[in-house]
């Protein structure tokens, strides 16, 4: 029998019409990295906000060091030692780092703050973890990965001895993530117990000791990392077998169909532009893949493609139209399909239907609608149609509100609307982000299937797997600028992280020719 | 000069209850309850306030001790009345706006019929004078004596004293960063251990408490010490609001912003005593407008820039993360 610092034994836990968490098990030992892997939706956060004290289990018990502990809420969890990143980071933006980091745990006199040994503390365990915190900072104006140092300098400053990470990678770029690894490293290596919810296999099999899957709520088994691989993890999460490679046949580009010329876009936050001359074409039957770290001005770039922005300068033609001041409706009928990167912002009404949602970019067409009256029965009818042909799963079909579904079937009903409609360009913005293995693997399928019919694709990704694996031609963008075209065939992930990181350029050619 | 004199003393006494009410209101906010309801609580206060001067100005005592006691008895009439609000926005997590509201529109309705019921007048009328033309001592300080000293009233003072004691606690107090905190991220706040609840029912607590007592000092300052249900506060719990957002939600603006309307307001009142703006020959009434145009003009300005406390407006509910 091995000694555990924490136990969660037979834990059920039941929300309206779903049971989250089917009597699982979970056993923690001390000094490791464990990792808590299972699709969206399998249960995992709702675990893990079992143990925070977010959420009481109906059935099940916890022990902590053989003890049977009550965790009612995030107080108790702390008196024990537990503390958590949460994905999105609860941290008051207005605040610096040090008033969020003592919020809740202030040291003071009398009601008084006493912010100065609270800020040497903070100094002292930034410097000894490496974390180069600056404890007068605003949140608002570090970067989403310092933002989550400060969220574990929240933990280390309450002396939590179990750390759990709620996919602390989501929103971190390549570089983010191996330091963030090789920091839950270092504290595992001094007797910190952590739980790493995820589900990125590498990451797994990167820095985790043990692994426990979670399936539709249900508790699959839990695995040594070194004896086991990533298919083996697949199968135990998915419950089939998954292609991590994209099958696909040799692209055969045709016609242009995208031509952008010269785009520049001016910055929201800064003097600079965001996007300067950027020049490419996308044509029939090919996959273009803008890659580059966040941030390097992707996201004002297809903005200003897909007509949310204005350019300063350039022009942008589809099929021989210029659409380079066309309205964003304008570019949806001259055959611009676009799945954005921001699905809650603008890709769905979240409140709206999901029928309602599968024709936000047609409902004025004479099909759905009469002199401005909406047709339900047709509208309803188009809507069935999409989330058969898609499998679209939602907890009452056309009739669900779009904000109670999970962020896989958002997102096929995204695609499902966009691929539907007339398209001969369809532009994907970071399609899978946040997806789990088995969305990844259908969103990839569509993505080639286009290809296959002819459509021309540009996708804009930030995974370096699926830059290499999808796309057919890589243009890599840097400080707003496109600084290399790359082949996927002849190049590796090494020389494209060179690329993304600027420490390699190639001079900017004419890529008219290419293909 | 004298004229620069008179109207820095007849600004203060303006200025004071609109500087405690609009910080009423930053304390609710940044809780994370928008309160509408400032008109409706200075009103509330005012009237018991004056209620109370009325009840007892026959007994033989310091007309600044009946002040004092009068605004005690504003502020808990203030604090009650804002109760009210607290329930239906926090624990009933009502619309926050409407709730404000329905506040604003019962309480010049029911002055007025308690007023015709008892009084048979439309509001409360006192015969007491709390007007201090010096104070001993201070009055002879040169210039600030002059300007803060002299032809006064102890409200000036005594807002004074609570803008100090406001910015203490909302910068320098364990309370005030969890207040802020609730009005930003309340998940975050809750997470770390912080009733939310509690600490939104004591932002608007604060905002009734400062709320009543602005609103006596309205009555004193700006009124005689009377209050009438047709008038009411002349939409200073408004002007308030206005104040505390062109004041950014922040104490030290807030003060400015209050001196800046109640400028303009005493300035109109104060035409006749400047030569160059009587010689324009404008009717007053265009000048009284100033300071409510000056209202629209200035957030029309500002409003793009300000940032108001991420989660106002929105109940907090436990079960949405």
């Amino acid at each position: 029998m091995e000694n555990y610092i924490v136990e969660m034994l037979g834990i059920t836990k039941e929300f309206p019409g779903i049971i989250a968490n089917d009597n699982i098990t979970l056993n923690l030992k001390k000094g490791e990295v464990h990792a808590l892997l299972g699709e969206n939706g399998a249960g995992k956060s709702t675990l893990m906000s079992v143990l925070f004290g977010l959420y009481q289990a109906e059935k099940g018990e916890i022990r902590k060091n053989g003890q049977v502990v009550k965790i009612n809420n995030p107080n108790d969890a702390n008196a024990l030692g537990i503390g958590m990143v949460h994905q999105h980071f609860k941290l008051v933006e207005i605040f610096t780092v040090l008033e969020n980091i003592i919020l809740g745990v202030e040291p003071n006199t009398m009601g008084f703050l006493e912010k100065n040994e609270a800020r040497k503390k903070v100094v002292e365990l930034s410097e000894k973890y490496g974390l180069s915190i600056k404890p007068d900072a605003l949140i608002e104006d570090i970067s989403v990965g310092m933002q989550q140092r400060v969220e574990i300098l929240k933990m280390l400053y309450r002396e939590n001895e179990i750390l759990i990470f709620d996919e602390p990678t989501a929103v971190l770029t390549p570089q983010e993530i191996k330091e963030l690894l090789g920091i839950m490293r270092g504290f595992a290596n001094e007797g910190k117990s952590i739980l790493f919810i995820t589900h990125k296999l590498n990451e797994i099999m990167d820095v985790a000791d043990r692994c426990t899957v979670l399936r539709k709520g249900k508790y699959i088994g839990t695995v040594d990392v070194k004896t086991t691989n990533k298919e083996e993890l697949s199968r135990m999460m998915v419950g089939r077998d998954i292609s991590f490679s994209v099958d696909k046949k040799p692209a055969e580009p045709k016609e242009v169909v995208l031509s952008v010329k010269n785009v520049t876009v001016a910055s929201k936050h800064h003097k600079n532009n965001a996007v300067r001359n950027v020049t490419f074409d996308v044509r029939a039957g090919e996959i273009v893949c803008l890659a580059g770290i966040d941030g390097n001005g992707q996201t004002e770039f297809v903005s200003a493609l897909t007509g949310l922005d204005k350019m300063v300068e350039g022009s942008v033609t589809l099929c021989g139209k210029d659409i380079s001041k066309a309205s964003v409706r304008e570019r949806s009928v001259s055959g611009m399909s676009h799945i954005p990167e921001d699905r809650h912002k603008h890709g769905l009404v979240l409140d709206y239907t999901l029928e309602e949602n599968m024709v936000l970019q047609r409902y004025w067409q004479p099909e759905f609608q009469n002199k401005g009256f909406l047709k339900f029965d047709a509208i309803r009818k188009y809507a069935e149609n999409l989330i058969e042909r898609f499998d679209v799963r939602s907890g009452q079909g056309p009739i669900t509100v779009v904000r109670s579904m999970s962020g896989g079937n958002q997102q096929k009903a995204i695609i499902a609307r966009e691929i539907d409609k007339n398209h001969e360009l369809l532009v994907a913005v970071q399609p899978t982000r946040g997806l789990d293995v088995g969305a990844i693997e259908y969103i990839h399928k569509q993505l080639v299937e286009r290809r296959d019919a002819g459509k021309g694709v540009l996708l804009v990704s930030l995974e370096l797997e699926e830059v290499m694996n999808v796309s057919d031609r890589i243009l890599v963008m840097y400080e707003g600028e496109i600084v290399g075209e790359l082949d996927p065939k002849t190049t590796n992930v090494q020389e494209l992280g060179l690329y993304m990181s600027g420490a390699k350029r190639n001079t900017v050619k004419e890529i008219d020719n290419a293909g | 000069m004298s004229t620069f004199y008179y109207l820095i003393q007849n600004m203060l006494p303006v200025a004071i209850p609109l500087l405690l009410v609009a910080l009423g209101g930053m304390f609710s906010e940044r809780s994370g309850v928008v309160n509408i309801a400032l008109e409706g609580i200075m009103l509330f206060g005012a009237f018991f306030g004056a209620l109370f001067v009325y009840t007892f100005q026959g007994v033989d005592m310091n007309p600044q001790v009946l002040l004092l006691l009068g605004m005690l008895i504003a502020a808990v009439s203030g604090w009650i009345y804002s109760l009210l609000l607290s329930f239906a926005a926090v624990t009933m997590k009502a619309d926050q706006t409407i709730t404000g509201v329905s506040l604003n529109m019962m309480i010049p309705a029911a002055i007025l019929l308690f007023s015709k019921m008892f009084f048979n007048s439309d509001g409360i009328t006192t015969t007491k004078n709390f007007y201090i033309r010096e104070v001993p001592v201070l009055s002879n300080i040169p210039i600030l004596g002059e300007m803060f000293f002299q032809r006064t009233y102890l409200t000036v003072m005594i807002g004074f004293v609570l803008l100090i004691i406001s910015i203490i606690i909302f910068y320098k107090t364990r309370f005030g960063l969890r207040l802020r905190a609730c009005g930003e991220h309340p998940q975050a706040a809750d997470s770390v251990g912080i009733n939310v609840y509690f600490m939104r029912y004591a932002g608007v607590s604060l905002s009734g408490i400062l709320g009543g007592i602005g609103g006596f000092f309205y009555s004193v300052g700006v009124l005689d010490g009377n209050v009438s249900g047709h008038t009411g506060v002349a939409g200073f719990g408004f002007l308030a609001l206005a104040v505390m957002i062109f004041g950014q939600w922040k104490p030290g603006k807030i003060f400015f912003a209050a001196l800046f309307f109640a400028f303009l307001r005493t300035l109109a009142y104060s035409v006749s005593l400047i030569p160059f703006l009587d010689g324009l020959g404008i009717d007053q009434t265009y000048y009284k407008m100033l300071p409510y145009v000056a209202t629209m003009v200035v957030l029309a300005f500002t409003s793009k820039k300000s940032r108001a406390p991420k989660a106002e407006g929105i109940p907090y509910d436990k079960s949405q993360r």
